[in-house]
């Protein structure tokens, strides 16, 4: 056989990179956590969107459908088999009951090894961030915020017609103090 | 994930069409502007049922005799980069912009009159995405992940782009951003209930469609101290802004591109 | 056939560890993007398009220029141009790779670059560019694969190949008219919004892709056996010069139509190009290069004596590609930006990191036609001895 050395030396280094991962894990001293993800706490809420069994195998197939229907069909309510009605946001409904990423989704994603990229644009819940629902940030009690938003000017605008929205203003929901 | 969507809706339920706005409508007793505005956008959605004759259209109405930014107010800005979790990169080359402002001259290019009442002569307009009714944006992208509701509202499905900024050649009104890099190091305070956006895809205004699809009105038409913008269908003649263009002497940025922008602005 | 590749002397493979190199620090600057965003690079919200889209239209013009040789050797069995239709066909692969490799290193999230094909978007013609331009690829692969494996085995090609090479021709035009209208469909980029802009892009490609196809020739015929012959070398130059000629005819109607009729913002972009505006010029100087090479390769090209005398020769092609680089490889696609969409004159100039990724490209696209040409010389001079 020609050059049998170099192809038994090829064939080596190939089999060695192949199988180099289980070689990996053997020297490593990390020890492999069995995943543990905490169930919902919410005692109002027992029920899932779908069963446990369906979830385990499908919740990414279900966030990406719904995501796909919430921001391209316009739908917006999901009625699982049970009959309930869910709204279908991930922030509300979600996380409503699983509220903390690391002690849920984190736990089997490490332990499969795989990371998807959720987290680069959704917040996590339980890093905060500064919760604000909408009349905060229309009318801002935050000193950073007030500073960035306060009124351009002492005086009141009333001389300014407002007549021509009045059907709008007078039902508008209130937006707080009335900064305006 | 390779099941069928089929077979998903048959093992774990049912989507519903579009029902939300009214719910919410009806949480928000008393607030006639979300009702009027639900019953739209619920309309507008019912469309794809095919038993609605009247197709929603949502246009915004900004009146500039009533805008005050040349004193240097910025609410509605403001109010939009809060909640939109916009990053503050300066005004550098990597700025990302949903609602800012632009001199007169400059956002009506081809206005050009020199001799202009006074009071327009420094004036600052708010611009936004004009939401087209024939958005080349849409036209030119390759995956339709800049595509167009049925209520008109011009989307961004940010799982789907891919980055090509062609939708940016495409805009003749320079409505659209691009991350060229992380923005979430440069978000002040971050907004938990709306997502940043990652590296690398188009962004801009969608008019709220999150707050739209509530049936509440855009939060810079909320957030404006002087109610100088307003919101609604145009479709329907006793909306507010079919009711303000009735009355006044409205003009469109770059109206003979044939885009058809659907921000009117008062002068 | 690809085992020729690998049998070479040492300056064969000094060169082809040159431009690996290259590629390798254009890769890590890729990596560099890759991981900070499209940030490195000077592109901004106002131009947003830059030099990789621009290098995309340039070479996209050297790709359908093989036309220009398969055109006359198949359709008019023109037998001169016999020994190089396989060195414009190689040409066209390479340039067709770097091609998709501009418009990939353009990408904000190059990972959902399928998106493309998993939601086929009929009214983008991004879609159809990318069509347009990977049939391109297949047709010329196997073209050159089953004509060269002929040309090794010395019988005549199988006839089914015919038609193929026939589809070739007018599916050369289609790139370089799809990536025209990528650009002329735009109403709001008055700079590009000209009914013109596929011809002068054709006309530009059949002079600067024949240009550098005859300067591979040319070099071929130093560094190797190789001879494409006088004949050859002779039509391609009179190619060349009626194309240039078209090219510069159509550049000066944009001029006429931009100036005459003046329409502001029509005229702001052709006026940043070539005189500046608002006191902004970063592309003056280079514009006005490329108008005096263009002025030069003519005043050559013209001269049938010049055309003949090869080292004349070589200065009119160097000058007629390195034009049409500047005009096409960096004014056109950045111009349409500038003034932006508010009529502010916001420039724009590549970073280090964006022009190092550029030349890795180009470094693939020079390793992929050295290989290529390495591979047809050497099965030719096989079949020769």
């Amino acid at each position: 056989m020609h050059d049998s050395g170099k192809i038994i030396v090829g064939l080596v280094i190939f089999v060695g990179l192949f199988t180099a991962p289980f070689w990996y894990d053997l020297s490593s001293s990390e020890a492999l956590e069995t995943p543990n993800p905490v169930l919902p706490a919410k005692p109002d809420q027992k029920e899932c969107v779908a069963n446990l069994e369906f979830m385990r195998r499908n919740h990414m197939a279900l966030l990406d459908q719904w995501r796909t229907e919430v921001v391209r069909d316009g739908m917006t309510y999901f009625k699982s088999a049970s009959g309930k009605e869910f709204e279908m946001r991930y922030t509300k409904t979600c996380l409503g009951c699983h509220p903390n990423t690391s002690q849920f989704c984190d736990q089997c994603h490490n332990y499969v090894g795989i990371n998807p990229y959720c987290w680069d644009c959704h917040n996590k819940p339980e890093l905060g961030g500064v919760q604000l629902d909408t009349a905060q940030i229309l009318n801002p009690k935050s000193e950073t915020l007030s500073e960035r938003l306060a009124p351009p000017r002492a005086s009141s605008s009333s001389n300014i017609d407002r007549d021509r929205f009045k059907s709008r203003s007078s039902n508008r929901p209130s937006s707080g103090s009335g900064a305006f | 994930m390779s099941i069928s969507r089929r077979t998903l809706l048959k093992l774990a339920g049912l989507t519903v069409l579009g029902v939300t706005a009214e719910k919410y409508a009806s949480a928000h007793a008393g607030s006639t502007t979300a009702k009027v505005l639900a019953k739209a956008v619920s309309a507008g959605k019912r469309l794809t049922n095919n038993n609605v004759q009247q197709k929603v259209r949502l246009a915004m109405v900004v009146d500039l005799r009533k805008c005050v930014s040349e004193q240097g107010c910025t609410k509605c800005i403001d109010a939009c980069n809060q909640a939109h979790n916009i990053p503050d990169f300066g005004d550098s080359k990597d700025a990302i912009k949903w609602i800012w402002e632009e001199p007169y001259e400059n956002a009506f290019l081809d206005q050009e009159n020199f001799y202009m009442r006074d009071e327009f002569k420094n004036k600052m307009v708010p611009v936004f995405c004009n939401n087209c009714d024939e958005p080349p944006c849409v036209e030119v992208c390759p995956t339709q992940a800049t595509f167009k509701r049925d209520d008109g509202i011009v989307m961004m499905d940010w799982h789907r782009c891919i980055g090509c900024r062609y939708c940016m050649a495409a805009c003749p009104y320079g409505s659209r951003s691009f991350n060229w890099r992380d923005p979430r190091p440069f978000i002040k305070n971050i907004n938990p209930d709306y997502p940043t956006r990652m590296k690398g895809v188009v962004e801009k205004c969608t008019w709220c469609d999150e707050r739209v699809d509530q049936g509440l009105l855009p939060l810079c038409v909320e957030a404006c101290p002087e109610k100088a913008m307003a919101f609604g269908n145009l479709n329907d003649p006793d909306s507010d802004v079919r009711q303000l263009l009735k009355d006044n002497f409205s003009v469109r940025r770059k109206p003979g591109l044939g885009t058809s922008p659907e921000i009117y602005y008062l002068v | 056939m690809i085992e020729h590749a690998f049998r070479g002397s040492r300056k064969y493979w000094s060169w082809l560890l040159f431009l690996a190199l290259v590629i390798l620090a254009g890769f890590y600057f890729y990596m560099r993007q890759f991981i900070y965003g499209l940030g490195v690079t000077g592109m901004s919200r106002n131009v947003s398009w830059g030099l990789y889209i621009a290098q995309f239209t340039f070479i996209v013009g050297v790709a359908a220029s093989a036309v220009m040789v398969v055109l006359p050797y198949y359709l008019h069995d023109y037998k001169a141009f016999g020994k190089i239709t396989i060195l414009g066909e190689f040409l066209a692969i390479s340039s067709v790779i770097m091609c998709m490799l501009f418009v990939f290193v353009d990408l904000g999230q190059p990972f959902r670059v399928l998106n493309i094909f998993l939601y086929p978007t009929f009214h983008s013609l991004m879609f159809w560019d990318v069509v347009a331009l990977s049939g391109y690829l297949v047709l010329n692969v196997i073209i050159t694969r089953v004509t060269l494996e002929a040309e090794r085995n010395s019988i005549s090609p199988p006839k089914w190949i015919r038609p193929v090479i026939i589809i070739s021709i007018p599916w050369a035009i289609s790139i370089h008219t799809v990536t025209a209208f990528l650009f002329a469909g735009l109403a709001g980029r008055p700079f590009w919004l000209t009914a013109v802009l596929a011809p002068r892009f054709l006309a530009s490609a059949f002079s600067a892709g024949p240009a550098l196809l005859l300067l591979l020739c040319l070099l071929l015929k130093k560094l190797t056996r190789f001879d494409a012959g006088e004949e050859a070398i002779k039509k391609l130059g009179l190619i060349i010069t009626y194309a240039m000629c078209v090219n510069v005819f159509l550049i000066l109607m944009e001029f006429f139509t931009t100036f005459y009729s003046h329409i502001p913002e029509d005229a702001a972009h052709l006026q940043y190009l070539y005189f500046g505006l608002d006191g902004k010029a970063k592309l003056v100087p280079w514009m006005w290069a490329s108008a005096a090479l263009a002025i030069i390769s003519l005043a050559v090209l013209l001269v049938p004596r010049a055309r003949r005398d090869h080292r004349t020769l070589i200065l009119a092609c160097t000058a007629v590609f390195l034009s049409i680089w500047i005009d096409k490889g960096l004014g056109l696609v950045i111009t349409g930006f500038i003034p932006s969409p508010f009529g502010k004159v916001i420039q724009y100039w590549p970073t280090i990191p964006e022009s190092m990724i550029a030349l890795g490209i180009w470094a693939i696209g020079v390793l992929l036609i050295t290989i290529f040409y390495k591979m047809a010389l050497s099965i030719r001079r096989e079949v020769e001895a």
